[in-house]
């Protein structure tokens, strides 16, 4: 290897005058590391069908999928947002017993199988489910096979990706700020409104694009607890399933326009989170 | 120098961990006689039992089975799969791997649709027309694999327009979904109702919506004589015997 000055890709900050060699029994790891990220997603890019793409994207199924996707990991964010947020503040902050075995409930999701996730939420929230016979019975609410069922799907699988990030920026954060409101006579949730929650706001966004991506690339509790239906319940990660089966064409096509939309989302709120934090 | 060492020392033990976990799968490839068996899911209860026959009948040799969809099997086939015998629940996904084939497809069965309903037909379903029902919540198969295919037909000869909630990647979801009473019906196999812990409900339509089930041997096969006693098992007295014991039709 002659490329010993090489630096890894995206250097946080420029550092000059340090040359900053890499060792070369790290530089090699790293770059195999990089390839193995990497090297399947050039592959998407060198089979796709890039001169009939345009008549793909038009003619196909893209449209409502892309659209559903979109809409339902919104939902499911915003969804997480309101209970995550309030979810990490007490799991860095109240003085609560257990606390470790609910941080550990709440990374569960993070670990486990989606799919997983998929049966635990239908024999809940199914309509014969523990808590889904009662939604059925007294409200006629049914949540399998219905777009509602796919954000709580998303929802399941996404919040711990928020939570987790959230609850470690405050316990990193300064407290004094918030005792020194509190002395001048704020109240506790006047506190953490105004004071708090901006002072967090860098490692809010981080984790909600997380959370975001996560909940736009959820398959596996998505088609076990929501089902597959074009328009209701098939997000495009089901569409790419689905056209594996019969078209890989068409699921090239549909995992490229997903991998563009995730690379463009995270590569804009990178910026916003970073450059956010200094300006604030 | 310490940090160099306890790098090289885990990039050693690493080494030896591969090399024992590649040199583990490769013993066991050559010593054992393993064929791999791609069958559709719909023969997942029979086939079960067939292999563990096949292997009682011939000592030292282990089928191993991976049932899914028959038209996600063929394109794993398609990409490089390394399978022995392919059992399809669809000519056409059989077609689809022709190229792939090294013996030429058999029919060795014959499935026919019926519904399916939870126990005790919360829905009252009682026949085809109900599909069309938008209240009821209904599961079929989706349209790329065999039992959807069928549905489609069947509906066709029926002169019905389905109202599904949920198309399903494969005839066993459809089941699942009926058996957990998510649904109040679905489009399954026959021979799926008999497995499984659900109501079947005949109709007349089911004559258009019968599916032929073929064999075949790949090239990819690894072991291509055992390959082909396998599927000689299958169509042999034995396996038609298991197979009509489980609600299918043998030729």
């Amino acid at each position: 290897m002659t490329g010993s000055d090489e630096t890894p890709p995206r250097p946080p900050k420029p550092r000059r005058g340090n040359r900053n060699r890499v060792p070369i029994l790290l530089l090699i790891p790293a770059m195999l590391g990089l390839a193995v990220l990497t090297v399947p997603l050039l592959g998407l890019l060198l089979r796709a069908p890039w001169s009939e793409l345009p008549q793909r994207l038009i003619g196909s199924e893209i449209g409502p999928a892309l659209r559903l996707s979109l809409l339902c990991a919104t939902i499911a964010t915003i969804v997480c947002l309101v209970l995550g947020v309030p979810l990490a503040w007490v799991l860095a902050r109240a003085d609560i017993a257990g606390k470790s075995i609910i941080r550990a409930l709440v990374t569960v999701p993070m670990v486990l199988p989606p799919i997983v996730g998929g049966v635990a939420l239908l024999l809940v929230f199914g309509r014969r489910g523990v808590v889904g016979q009662y939604l059925d019975d007294w409200f006629g609410i049914s949540l399998p096979f219905t777009t509602a069922g796919v954000v709580i799907a998303q929802a399941f699988v996404a919040m711990p990706f928020l939570v987790l990030s959230v609850e470690g920026a405050i316990r990193a954060a300064d407290h004094r700020y918030e005792e020194a409101a509190a002395t001048l006579g704020a109240s506790k949730w006047f506190i953490f409104r105004r004071v708090t929650l901006p002072s967090l706001l860098p490692a809010v966004v981080a984790g909600t694009m997380l959370c975001w991506a996560r909940a736009l690339g959820e398959f596996g509790a998505t088609i076990t607890f929501a089902g597959n239906f074009p328009g209701r319940t098939t997000t495009m990660p089901l569409a790419v399933y689905m056209a594996m089966e019969t078209d890989p064409q068409a699921a090239i096509v549909l995992s490229l326009v997903l991998l563009l939309v995730s690379v463009a989302v995270l590569a804009a709120m990178r910026d916003r989170w970073l450059t956010g934090l200094v300006s604030r | 120098m310490t940090a160099h060492s306890t790098l090289r020392r885990a990039l050693a033990t690493l080494g030896v961990a591969a090399v024992a976990a590649t040199g583990c799968t490769a013993a066991d490839a050559t010593d054992a006689d393993t064929i791999t068996v791609f069958a559709a899911a719909s023969l997942t209860e029979v086939f079960t039992d067939l292999g563990e026959r096949f292997e009682a009948d011939n000592p030292g040799t282990t089928v191993n089975f991976s049932f899914a969809g028959s038209s996600g099997l063929a394109q794993q086939i398609l990409g490089g799969a390394p399978a022995d015998v392919f059992a399809s629940a669809a000519t056409t996904n059989m077609d689809q791997v022709s190229a792939e084939t090294a013996s030429a497809p058999r029919v060795f069965a014959t499935n026919e649709l019926e519904i399916a309903v939870p126990p005790g037909n919360p829905g009252d379903v009682t026949g085809l027309a109900d599909f069309a029902d938008p209240d009821l919540t209904i599961a079929i198969c989706e349209a790329s694999v065999p039992c959807g295919q069928a549905a489609t037909a069947a509906f066709e000869a029926a002169g019905i327009t389905p109202q599904p909630d949920t198309l399903e990647r494969d005839v066993k979801a459809v089941v699942t979904k009926v058996v957990l009473g998510e649904v109040d019906a679905g489009l399954v196999y026959r021979t799926d109702v008999l497995a499984a812990d659900v109501t079947g409900i005949t109709f007349p339509e089911s004559a258009h919506a019968r599916n032929d089930y073929p064999i075949a041997t790949l090239k990819t096969a690894s072991h291509p004589n055992l390959a082909e006693s396998f599927v000689e098992y299958v169509l042999s007295e034995v396996g038609h015997e298991v197979l009509s014991a489980a609600g299918f039709t043998t030729p």
